[in-house]
């Protein structure tokens, strides 16, 4: 099993979502997170003051997947989640080491 | 010296019966007695009533617009804390106004201070009454003192900005009441107390009505008494019609000295500190913009008049600054700012203040112009160049702001430039206009302001950091004033 996490630009969560149930995840958590890369911030200017602002907003989202999946996984937020532009995003790939659905008690496999 | 008692008939027997006469010891009044009894004058429901509504309209720039104004240009750890100190000051001036403030501030005593004649109210009653600036016009006592304790109320909570985010409450809580008492009463007297248009009116025709030359020299003294009881500013030459000086370069002066006093705000200029919340702000400039009819039109104490040319010079000059603030952004940084056009806005209104009775709208807009473009360089150029951490902008705005309003008042009163003229009322006719004359009682205003209010707020400030201390702990700060002065979070989300 694995956790694929991504972290996108926001505007693009309808799209990967959708990617995602195409291709046959059902279920992902999905968290509002600053952070940068090689994507430079913006200045704000309010009254005499300027702030250089280098967070930028993006969103995580995290699905569990089969580990025969995760590729397949991968290959479709990338295809949703990419513009060309800096600041696209990256995605993560982690072990679970164990899961647990908590309404039924089912583990592993039949968790996710 | 002896004190005499006089018995007080309510203030329409006050505006017809000598004030005491000013000597030389400001703390002892010899009162005079009463002179010939001045006609009833009856109370005009309808100024009343603009005058009610009006005192209402100044307590809502207070509470909730200059609140909200301030809390969303802080962050979200500090916001109750501003609202907390602008609501306390509202509650805390308000009782101290009805105990000895309107007392110290619009009975006679000296020329820089009144005295204690009406200290509880003791004497007004549901039937006193208030003088206007018209002769035979009178409003409801309780009212005037309603509304000039709406004036004594916000002109401290302005100064919180300053100081946002680094002092403490219990400073503050000791803060605003030593203020108002020693700084906006004084000042109030000075540029505000006379002894009104009737009293001048019925010691002038007492001189024409004298028959022998005794009869004239006697009555002649009376009316130097009536002229002379007056606050110094006021004896000066110098007008302000609503509070540029009394309330906004009174304010800004004492914010700039606490902001420089009490430090800056730890991290300035290296952690993030935007405004957490423009549309808060921009309600709460709205709601000062509203509010401010009430302010300068309320001014008049009559509904006619200067308060219908108040009225118009509050929607000019506003209009004007806040498009000369955001424009002049717009050339010098690039983009233009809502934050600016609040700015301007308030900018506009604080200038358009001293002047909104006696200017013409279009002397107004030019105040307009002029103010944004200034207030936007003392609040980039100026305070970056000094580097001191005035949080919200008060001297930046309201100083600067009601300096520039304060002297073009001077300026712009000029029957030549569409103004009103100043009304003698010894003549009862307009009095001729001096450029010099007038623009240099305005700057005498300026100066006695900035210097009682710059000085006598630095010692308050040494005198409260000496007993609780001005700035909260280091960690404290960082964690917020909300949590660390009121257990509350503004934001619980």
């Amino acid at each position: 099993m694995k956790i694929v996490m991504a972290i996108i630009k926001p505007f693009k969560l309808d799209e990967v979502r959708d990617a995602l149930t195409a291709a046959g995840v059902h279920g992902m958590t999905v968290t509002e997170v600053k952070g940068y890369g090689r994507q430079k911030g913006h200045t704000e200017i309010y009254r005499g003051t300027e702030y250089a602002v280098n967070f930028l907003p993006k969103i995580k989202i995290e699905v569990a997947v089969p580990s025969e999946q995760a590729d397949k996984v991968v290959e479709a937020i990338t295809a949703a989640a990419k513009t060309g532009q800096i600041g696209d995003g990256k995605i993560f790939v982690f072990d679970i080491d164990h899961a647990v659905r908590i309404r039924t008690g089912e583990t592993d496999a039949a968790a996710l | 010296m002896t004190l005499k008692t006089l018995t007080r008939a309510g203030l329409a027997a006050l505006a017809g019966a000598a004030a005491a006469a000013l000597l030389a010891e400001p703390t002892l009044a010899q009162t005079a007695p009463a002179a010939a009894a001045a006609p009833d004058i009856a109370v005009n429901k309808g100024d009343n009533a603009w005058m009610m509504t009006a005192t209402v309209l100044v307590l809502l720039m207070t509470i909730p617009g200059l609140a909200l104004f301030y809390a969303g240009l802080v962050r979200p750890k500090n916001a109750l804390s501003v609202l907390t100190h602008v609501f306390y000051t509202v509650c805390i001036v308000t009782v101290i106004w009805v105990i000895y403030g309107y007392s110290l501030a619009f009975t006679g005593g000296s020329a820089f201070i009144g005295g204690f004649d009406k200290l509880f109210l003791k004497g007004v009653t549901a039937e006193s009454k208030a003088a206007t600036f018209s002769v035979g016009v009178n409003i409801t006592e309780y009212v005037y003192i309603c509304f000039q304790m709406t004036f004594a109320a916000i002109t401290p909570a302005l100064i919180v900005g300053a100081f946002a985010e680094r002092m403490k409450f219990s400073a503050v809580a000791i803060f605003i009441p030593l203020w108002v008492t020693l700084i906006y009463f004084p000042i109030a007297h000075m540029v505000w107390y006379w002894a009104g248009p009737d009293a001048i009116d019925a010691a002038a025709k007492a001189v024409a009505a004298a028959g022998d030359d005794a009869a004239k020299k006697a009555a002649q003294t009376k009316l130097d008494e009536v002229l002379a009881d007056a606050g110094q500013v006021f004896l000066w030459g110098a007008i302000d019609f609503a509070g540029g000086t009394v309330v906004h370069i009174n304010s800004g002066i004492a914010g700039l000295v606490g902001a420089l006093v009490v430090g800056k705000r730890t991290g300035y200029g290296k952690d993030l500190m935007p405004p957490h919340s423009l549309v808060m702000t921009m309600i709460g400039a709205s709601l000062l913009w509203v509010g401010w009819f009430g302010f300068n039109a309320g001014s008049n104490l009559e509904a006619v008049g200067g308060a219908p040319l108040a009225m118009i010079n509050s929607f000019v000059a506003t209009a004007a600054a806040a498009l000369s603030w955001m424009f002049a952004e717009w050339i010098t940084k690039g983009k233009p700012s809502l934050l600016g056009a609040l700015s301007g806005c308030v900018a506009g209104l604080v200038a358009v203040t001293p002047a909104s009775g006696f200017a013409g709208p279009m002397g107004a807009l030019v105040l307009g112009l002029i103010a944004g473009a200034v207030c936007l360089f003392f609040v980039s150029t100026i305070k970056n160049m000094f580097g001191y951490d005035d949080a919200l902008d008060v001297f930046g705005i309201h100083c600067i702001g009601g300096i520039v309003g304060a002297i073009l008042t001077g300026v712009l009163v000029a029957p030549a430039l569409g103004g009103t003229g100043i009304m003698d009322y010894t003549t009862g006719k307009i009095a001729d206009y001096d450029f010099v004359t007038q623009v240099w009682a305005q700057i005498k205003a300026v100066v006695m302001t900035l210097l009682w209010s710059g000085i006598g707020s630095f010692i308050i400030y040494k005198v409260v950091d000496y007993t609780v201390g001005l700035r909260p702990a280091i960690d404290q700060e960082r964690e917020g004033l909300d949590l660390t002065d009121h257990g509350e979070r503004a934001y619980n989300m």
